[in-house]
């Protein structure tokens, strides 16, 4: 196993590696000396010399690369453009609030995906089953920003059921921030609820042609043992591989989602550093949104192994 | 979403003319429906400017938040004065177009790609191929917001973003058919008698390529639209006064108590565009890979 | 004398998009307490379809169209799905062709073969799997102690048909359905599995029904044996007359073409002319003429019944007019 995992790690390296040199490009790519994108606003002169000597800008572009690489290795991450705090701790500061989000996002998409999915593939060709996947593919096509937008229309200001944004963190108040937290999780999880029953369905009736489903119910198992012992252990052990991508991706859906409900999560962060050109912490955004990715997409296929028994990485 | 490769594995390679697009509608419903749904947009947006009832930029401050149904606006205006249907329409054409032009830019970029690396292999194939990867590491919109924001606000970058974003996808289904044939007996027969197979390649290759790229170009599709529209939601595509489904959603989510239309109406024209091609994507995929094993 | 398990007329069809498929047509057998009963024939010929009408596990889009299937006196086709539940497994059992895929391949042996112990006799998880420990014994796995908490994947095939087997007989059932049991396997093994079959019905006294393709398998294990073609049954009877004077052009056929150690050298194989039947462009009159050495003009017209011949019933015009099946002809 673990010269699997080594050789997977060592294999990742060409690739992190072109993923970080993307990264530092980001702020060269716009015309336009990037001390000045730095500085923003104080253009004096001395402000500019200190901004080169510091980013070495005036030394050769790959030796620039591994001054920054350098410090992204050590912890620092350099400073945000407007607020001049750190830029590692302006994205731990707004973490929390984006973990929680994705999570309960996740949990809701798998609360509806895993029974829905099931149901249409044991019933599958029947009326409930097309209209599942009739729901699935429209759960897909639906911006997940208007869904927001549909809930906080309906359900926060209409009807007053929920809050609408407002965090609260929860190590605070579990409840509140349960119920602060819905609203954005469910617009977020539908479409990743979309996706996972699509994929547990197919999963199951791919699982349920199997000959040993037939060799269950030749030992008298009913219907529901069936589904429920036999063929779901197998059915979600590559459902587990979806989920985990979208543990990796949860950065990616927050920004969206973060916009519509002004969450005070990093995808919200990463909008506003557009909108103000700190570069800094939108590149520490990306950096940090591709390499958990990257590490969910291994985490992935480690686990995976873990599940099925028949795979062995000795 | 679906911007996953939709690689059908063929087990010979196909000499006959992949299956006729009608024998495809006439057999199933689905994909006949997904193609009429795409064709009334297409029409729709090819027919705004003849079929909107005002012209969509015209500002008219005395007739701001009317409701739908009122006379001369039939899904009402916006908080200018400006006709919601005429918007609504016009927008199809600022969707439709970016989106097929993301495609194409990830259809050709990634193709050639593919192309290469698969025909080539060895080390080019390795480098191209880890350039994918690290493409492919970044989560689909937060490398197309990452690229915005180097290139800086706009439809045309949004459009660069989102087709760099679809390149890789491209890449990995062209070089996998090009694999697939590379291996195939009379290559290797062609190669054994000292010739060069790449004309017997290419005689194949397009048949082979068609049914996969149908599908993925279809699912792209819609996915581009999403990202367009997220994009523009977020002020970093279409600017002001463009009418853009996404960013008209922005905007009318201000006035979400005064006026609900503003928001809902593009949000939905936004997820049928998109269901009609994910539909067309989907059902095409059905369609097509049963009928290969035959 | 009420027979164990009786067949009367069954009919399963199977509706595809272009027809309907006749899978078991007019099927009638029978089997007693502690006899074998082989069901011979080609793919296609229905002898699977019916072991799974008994057992009622017909895939999707088939169904029982007819007749009654009465075990123990009681017609299987009126029970209610958990009746019919708590018949598999116990009473009756049935074991699959390939090993390799039917087993569950992310649980433990001991938990798959205990499971219609904890499903019918209600034992909890322990018992089960020290009656597992048992039952491998008996099948003749070795180490059973350490086999029964592996996964299947490191079974070979063999040991894996023997875990099929162990897992049918333990609770122990009136009627083991064997469906192609050795098929998959490789030749020695699959003497072995014969023998335990054979010993498990000798010591046992369960009831088999075996099915199979191949004759050999047949001559060594059953009784009696019943030959399938295109769905119907078209010869019956005890396993030595129907291997010493076939009264049906199939069965002869069949006979005809195992390869003969004593054969001279230059004679060549004698396979059975033509194809598989199209089971939804079936010929009318006799199915079998097409292919039959011994066809006359009524053939074609006309399909036969299921008639005594001699000892045996047959399918065939031929030999019901009092001919017999020489082996030179044809």
């Amino acid at each position: 196993m673990t010269t699997y995992l080594l050789r997977r790690l060592l294999l990742m390296l060409p690739v992190a590696l072109l993923v970080t040199i993307g990264v530092f490009m980001l702020i060269h790519l716009s015309p336009g000396d990037p001390a000045l994108i730095i500085l923003g606003e104080d253009r004096s002169p001395a402000a500019i010399a200190q901004v080169h000597e510091q980013l070495g800008l005036d030394k050769p572009l790959y030796v620039q690369y591994f001054i920054w690489l350098d410090n992204i290795v050590h912890g620092d991450w350099g400073r945000s453009v407007t607020t001049h705090e750190p830029v590692a701790v302006a994205i731990t500061d707004r973490l929390p609030a984006t973990l929680e989000l994705g999570i309960v996002a996740l949990l809701w998409s798998l609360i509806v995906a895993i029974p829905l999915g099931t149901i249409a593939a044991v019933r599958r060709g029947s009326l409930s089953d097309q209209i599942a996947t009739g729901i699935t593919i429209a759960g897909v096509s639906i911006p997940n920003f208007f869904i927001g937008i549909v809930l906080i229309f309906t359900l926060s200001v209409t009807l007053r059921l929920f809050p609408f944004g407002g965090y609260v963190p929860l190590t605070t108040d579990p409840l509140q921030s349960l119920r602060h937290v819905m609203l954005p999780a469910i617009a977020l999880g539908t479409a990743g609820a979309a996706i996972n029953m699509r994929f547990t369905r197919s999963s199951m009736i791919e699982v349920l042609n199997h000959d040993y489903i037939r060799t269950a119910r030749a030992k008298g198992a009913s219907w529901r043992r069936v589904v429920f012992v036999h063929a779901l252990k197998n059915a979600l052990i590559p459902v587990v591989t979806i989920v985990g991508l979208q543990i990796g991706g949860i950065i990616e859906g927050a920004v969206v989602t973060e916009t519509v409900f002004t969450w005070p999560g990093v995808g919200r962060l990463a909008v506003e550093s557009i909108f103000n050109r700190d570069y800094t912490v939108i590149q520490g955004i990306v950096l940090l949104a591709a390499f958990s990715y990257m590490i969910a997409n291994l985490l992935v296929d480690l686990v995976y192994g873990w599940l099925d028994p028949r795979i062995s990485y000795a | 979403m679906s911007n996953a490769p939709a690689i059908v594995a063929a087990q010979e390679p196909i000499r006959r003319t992949p299956v006729a697009l009608v024998d495809l509608l006439r057999t199933h419903r689905r994909v006949t429906a997904a193609t009429a749904l795409v064709g009334m947009l297409f029409l729709v947006a090819l027919l705004a400017p003849v079929i909107s009832p005002h012209d969509p930029l015209a500002t008219s401050p005395d007739n701001s938040y009317l409701p739908p149904l009122s006379p001369g606006h039939l899904l009402g205006s916006d908080e200018l004065g400006r006709d919601l249907l005429s918007r609504v329409l016009w927008g199809a054409r600022v969707s439709l177009p970016v989106a097929f032009v993301a495609v194409a830019v990830g259809l050709f970029g990634g193709g050639l790609i593919g192309l290469v690396s698969g025909y080539a292999g060895g080390l080019v194939d390795l480098l191209l191929m880890r350039l994918m990867d690290a493409l492919l590491a970044f989560p689909g919109l937060i490398l197309a917001i990452a690229i915005v924001a180097a290139l800086g606000p706009g439809l045309r970058n949004a459009m660069i973003a989102i087709g760099v974003v679809a390149v890789p996808v491209y890449a990995r289904l062209v070089r996998a058919v090009m694999l697939q044939l590379k291996q195939m007996e009379f290559v290797v027969a062609t190669r054994s008698l000292g010739a060069n197979p790449l004309r017997l390649i290419i005689g194949h290759f397009i048949p082979n390529l068609l049914n996969p790229v149908i599908v993925q170009v279809s699912l792209s599709a819609g996915f581009a639209i999403l990202a367009e529209a997220t994009l523009s939601f977020l002020g970093l595509g279409a600017q002001l006064p463009t009418p853009d489904w996404g960013q008209m959603i922005s905007a009318g989510s201000a006035f979400l108590t005064n006026d609900p239309w503003l928001a809902i109406v593009p949000g939905a024209a936004i997820s049928i565009t998109v269901y009609s091609f994910n539909l067309l994507g989907d059902s095409l995929r059905d369609a097509l890979d049963p009928r290969l094993r035959s | 004398m009420t027979h164990l398990l009786e067949l009367e007329n069954v009919q399963t069809h199977i509706a595809l998009k272009h027809g309907l498929i006749r899978a078991v047509d007019q099927v009638s057998l029978t089997v007693d307490a502690g006899e074998t009963l082989g069901i011979v024939g080609e793919s296609g010929s229905g002898k699977s379809m019916t072991a799974l009408s008994i057992m009622r596990l017909l895939p999707r889009a088939s169904r029982i169209a007819g007749g009654r299937i009465r075990f123990k006196g009681r017609d299987l086709a009126d029970l209610s799905e958990e009746e019919m539940e708590s018949i598999r497994g116990t009473e009756i059992a049935m074991i699959f062709q390939d090993p390799m895929t039917s087993l569950n391949p992310v649980y433990r042996v001991g938990w798959q073969v205990g499971e219609p112990l904890r499903i019918h006799r209600h034992m909890d998880k322990q018992a089960s799997i020290e009656a597992a420990v048992d039952l491998f014994k008996k099948v003749g796995i070795p180490d059973a102690k350490r086999r029964v908490s592996q996964f299947p994947h490191m079974f070979s095939g063999g040991m894996r048909q023997r875990t099929m087997i162990a897992m049918g007989l333990s609770t122990g059932p009136s009627l083991l359905i064997a469906d192609e049991p050795t098929t998959a396997l490789d030749v020695t093994i699959q003497a072995q599995i014969l023998e335990l079959l054979r010993t498990l019905n000798r010591d046992y006294g369960t009831a088999t029904i075996l099915i199979t393709h191949n004759l050999g398998v047949v001559a060594g294990m059953c009784d009696r044996v019943i030959v399938m073609y295109a769905g119907r049954v078209v010869e019956e009877g005890s396993t030595e007359d129907v291997f010493v004077h076939p009264e049906h052009p199939y069965t002869w056929s069949l006979l005809r073409s195992i390869p003969r150690l004593d054969a001279s050298e230059h004679e060549s194989l004698k396979p059975i002319v033509g194809s598989p039947p199209d089971m939804t462009q079936l010929p009318g009159g006799c199915k079998f003429q097409p292919r039959c050495p011994f066809a006359i003009e009524r053939c074609a017209a006309d399909e036969p019944e299921l008639r005594e011949v001699r000892s045996q019933l047959a399918r065939c015009w031929v030999t019901q007019a009092g001919q017999s099946l020489d082996s030179n002809a044809g």
